[in-house]
């Protein structure tokens, strides 16, 4: 069960399997790990099943004529399924009609919503088979997935860490095969560390890549929609399905969707790749920064033009994230008032209720000007250093490489009680989201029998060069093909 | 002690525009059955996202355009952030520091004839700006069928059709210094949103709402340390008699060297008092901040151009035009113009008339007595009527005299009645006199011999 998109959609089109038996596998999967890892929320058995039948029943009517290539919608609206009975899970941020949606937090315990978001109807609608929905940190805050009030995930790699969070179910699911791919929502790195610690790849697109519509939301300026994956080119092939504007997310741009498969192997070769100073400090663990360092060596070896950048206001992003972010929060949990969904508010957990203080501290008047205004100024900065490095004008670099995390997965329980510590593990990550610009993980090795993984970051709307570049890194060692041992 | 009164006016405008200010949802709420016009965006629910609605947005501007204001090229929208339960997302999506419009104005009617236009008293406007409509509290009773139980069988619920529905919010500096002027300025703006054709502004069903800031001064230049907001009041004449109110209380208060307090009061329409709702012990903290959800609006100059030409000539213009180019009487014009659809219905029957000999003096006198149905009648039939009832029959004068002494000695009764102060009996008599000459004559002509013989 190690299977990525693309291998299955080749197995189910030249009919080696079918969906139903794939599927099968996954529910498999996770009702014998599940218990351990704690990856899902709610399992969607009988539902995922009717899918699968329903995807085989196209597949047999439509036989071999399925495209083979990444963008069926290029060959009429009948192929244009191209994750027809691909079984994926998600994270419970998002919401789903008539299938509990939690965001992690017992305040919306046996809330059951009324309709699909956006990406769930484009997935679904692509064919996909939704196996059930992911843990996550409540709300989405946290890095660890401990903040769950449902129980922390564990990483399959060693039960004893952390998956990283607040995404933790999804990239479980994905590394242990309970699902071949799973959405997640990444706000200061909650795709991008979790990940990392997983050994698998997780795309932040570009704001407003991805319609936010029916995610729950968490920081609504810094929200960015994407997924984890055991490869890249599968984690394209998902940014072709959920990407494209929206008419029920004012703040998605209308683009192209580009087909990603063309550039996908163009290789590295004189590419620009820019090496950040300020990511390189004292408190990353020299284990990562070698690793790390010898990706960027690699990538040297097969062209790319390595040149070390300066992003200077990059100290303050983890000050202006938590001005910001929990600014957003505050006014976003308000909904939750008690008098609907069921639960009081005394339901919000310790993480929740931190926030909406720190939040409503920053906005207050008197305040204001001091915090959140300046934080809005210092974000007006941190923009302006990327527009910099990535400028073409001003011999600008195509993308950035750094750590995805100053650390190894840590212990569980090791940092539920520091919260500032916690906060901290998002200093690589935090950045991207206050700039609205694309980062893509991908695994780049092990460290003590733990996954690490390196961060690629650029320009707005430049995932292709980042899936590019993800992928001559994937060549190199195939990393994602260690899979935990359950 | 002489005081000044200092008033400022906050006005709620709900545009008619098909659908909401960010979802699809009917706009159209009054008699419906409750949450039928609802959706996850204007429910609040989890996950659901604005997107605002451009027709209300270049309403808005319409009518900051019409109040002579600045318009910002680059605007926003903000989150206030406030707990109520008819507001389900926690916050409204409202307008802070940057507005669509700003620094308008707005000239009352001259009502002293010895001043000039220009002499007329200018309204300054601070602001116009857009936002969304909250949901509809209503505290009842359930009754015996009703699943609702509650241990008194009182109940609150929630009605979300009006939830997200397009509000634009009009503020004046605290230009007024009467309550009469506060009511001109009322009915100037009710006609100005008509004449747009943007919002009805029925007082009555809640689309058009204001807030009176009252408070009294020594003097007019300095603003006092406190004010008094009034709400609920759905009447121009009982914004009259709230702000009368008021006055009359600030100045109790005043006397006896009481500062009054700085609160929201509701106008108790029954009793004709206001009552105290709410002491703002400080300002409410909104703890405003943008709206994440929506990107910057940012207008070029040709679409604001573009706006300014959709604005058709508006009242106020209009009536000093019908003045000045049909001669008529300011009362006749006033009443003409005070609705859009008179006004160009006027303008049309008095084209046709020019064809027909019929002055626009004729058509404007029998549009206002006779109470034409501008909606029944076509302007070319009008025109045909009139021309009916003004061929006259030429009778002779001691003809008509004759007969109106006839009449007066047979209607004895009916002359006594006048004569004792029922002067309606008047037209009985007129009619008696057209009846028994036969002849279609001028009734004005019988009525002035009438009444100069009867005296």
């Amino acid at each position: 069960m190690n299977l990525t998109i693309t291998q299955a959609k080749d197995k189910l089109q030249k009919k080696e399997m079918s969906s139903v038996e794939l599927t099968k596998a996954c529910l498999e999967r996770i009702e014998k790990h599940n218990p351990m890892l704690n990856a899902f929320l709610t399992v969607t058995k009988e539902e995922a099943l009717r899918q699968a039948d329903a995807a085989d029943k196209i597949y047999a009517q439509q036989g071999r004529t399925l495209s083979k290539s990444l963008l069926a919608s290029k060959q009429g609206p009948t192929l244009n399924k191209p994750l027809l009975g691909i079984p994926i899970a998600l994270k419970d941020l998002f919401v789903t009609k008539d299938i509990r949606t939690t965001a992690g937090s017992k305040v919306l315990e046996d809330y059951i919503p009324q309709y699909d978001g956006t990406v769930v109807k484009k997935l679904k609608d692509a064919g996909a088979v939704i196996v059930g929905k992911t843990n996550l940190d409540a709300w989405a805050h946290g890095s660890s997935g401990e903040n769950s009030d449902f129980g922390a995930t564990k990483n399959p790699y060693n039960i004893e860490f952390v998956p990283g969070g607040s995404s933790s179910g999804s990239p479980v699911a994905v590394a242990s095969g309970m699902a071949l791919a799973a959405t997640g929502t990444d706000t200061g790195g909650s795709i991008r560390l979790p990940a990392s610690f997983c050994n698998v790849v997780g795309l932040k697109p570009t704001y407003g890549r991805v319609s936010r519509y029916g995610v729950i939301a968490m920081a609504s300026s810094l929200d960015s929609i994407g997924h984890f994956t055991k490869t890249v080119q599968d984690s394209a092939l998902m940014l072709s399905v959920t990407e494209g504007k929206d008419a029920k997310d004012a703040t998605t741009p209308a683009r192209d969707v580009p087909d990603y498969s063309e550039s996908l192997n163009k290789g590295v070769k004189g590419l620009k790749i820019g090496v950040p100073k300020e990511y390189f400090i004292d408190g990353l663990d020299p284990r990562i920064k070698d690793l790390t360092m010898k990706t960027i060596k690699n990538l040297e070896t097969q062209g790319a033009e390595v040149t070390e950048v300066s992003l200077p206001h990059t100290e303050y992003a983890i000050a202006v994230y938590y001005i910001i972010q929990t600014a957003e929060v505050s006014s976003n949990l308000a909904r939750y008032d008690g008098i609907r969904y069921g639960n009081p508010r005394s339901t919000f957990g310790d993480e929740a209720k931190r926030r909406i203080m720190l939040g409503t501290y920053v906005l207050s008047a008197g305040y204001y000007d001091a915090f959140y205004k300046k934080g809005m100024q210092v974000r007006t900065l941190i923009v302006d250093d990327f527009k910099k490095a990535f400028d073409p004008s001003a011999d600008g670099v195509d993308v950035l490489i750094t750590p995805a995390s100053p650390t190894l997965p840590w212990k569980l329980g090791e940092k539920v009680n520091d919260p500032l510590k916690m906060y901290l593990s998002d200093i690589f990550t935090v950045h991207a989201n206050l700039a609205g610009i694309p980062g893509l993980v991908v695994p780049a090795g092990f460290i003590n029998d733990l996954p690490v993984g390196v961060q690629i970051l650029g320009p707005h709307f430049s995932e292709e060069i980042l899936f590019q570049v993800g992928q001559a890194i994937e060549n190199m060692e195939s990393v994602w093909k260690t899979t935990p041992k359950l | 002690m002489k005081y000044t009164p200092i008033i400022g006016l906050e006005t709620h405008i709900e545009l008619k525009t098909n659908s909401k200010m960010f979802c699809g949802c009917s706009a159209y709420y009054f008699g419906e059955k409750p949450n039928t016009h609802t959706c996850p965006v204007c429910l609040g629910l989890p996950g659901a996202l604005p997107v605002p609605n451009k027709t209300a947005i270049e309403w808005c501007i319409k009518i900051a355009l019409a109040l002579n204001c600045q318009i910002s090229k680059t605007s926003k929208f903000d989150r206030k952030n406030y707990f109520y339960p008819d507001l389900p997302k926690g916050y409204q999506v409202s307008q802070y520091d940057m507005p669509f419009g700003i620094n308008g104005s707005l000239k009352l009617k001259v009502k002293n004839e010895k001043l000039k236009v220009e002499d007329a008293k200018t309204i300054r406007i601070r602001r116009v700006h857009m936002e969304e409509d909250t949901g509809k509290l209503i505290h009842d009773f359930a009754n015996s069928n009703s699943q609702i139980s509650s241990s008194n069988n009182k109940v609150s619920l929630i009605d979300f059709n009006r939830s997200g529905v397009p509000l634009v919010e009009i503020v004046t500096e605290p230009d007024f210094h009467t309550s009469s002027d506060v009511k001109e300025y009322l009915q100037m703006l009710q006609q100005t949103v008509r004449y747009l054709d943007v919002s009805n502004a029925d007082m009555e069903k809640g689309e058009m709402r204001l807030e009176p800031n009252i408070s009294l001064s020594t003097d007019v230049n300095i603003l006092p340390n406190y004010k008094v907001e009034v709400k609920n009041i759905n009447s121009f004449r009982f914004v009259e008699r709230a702000i009368e109110y008021e006055l009359k209380r600030h100045k109790e208060l005043l006397e006896k060297r009481e500062t009054p307090a700085q609160e929201t009061r509701g106008w108790d329409e029954s009793k004709g008092i206001t009552v105290s709702q709410r002491i703002k012990e400080e300002a409410n903290d909104y703890r405003y901040f943008p709206e994440p959800d929506i990107p910057p609006i940012i207008f070029t100059d040709e679409q604001i151009e573009g706006l300014r030409n959709q604005i058709p000539e508006l009242p106020n213009v209009k009536a000093q035009r019908f003045v000045a180019e049909y001669d008529i009487t300011e009362y006749d014009t006033e009443i003409l113009t005070r609705e859009k659809q008179s006004a160009d219905y006027f303008e049309e029957a008095v084209k046709i008339g020019k064809e027909h000999n019929v002055s626009a003096k004729q058509i404007a006198n029998v549009i206002i007595n006779k109470k034409v149905d501008i909606n029944v009648t076509l302007p070319a039939k009008l025109i045909e009527d009139i021309k009916k009832l003004s061929t006259v029959e030429e009778v002779d004068e001691s003809e008509i005299l004759l007969v109106i002494q006839q009449v007066l000695s047979e209607q004895e009764k009916a002359v006594n009645d006048y004569k004792s102060g029922r002067e309606s009996v008047i037209m009985f008599l007129v009619g008696q006199v057209m009846r028994k000459l036969g002849k279609k004559v001028d009734a004005e002509l019988v009525h002035e011999k009438l009444l100069s013989i009867l005296k």
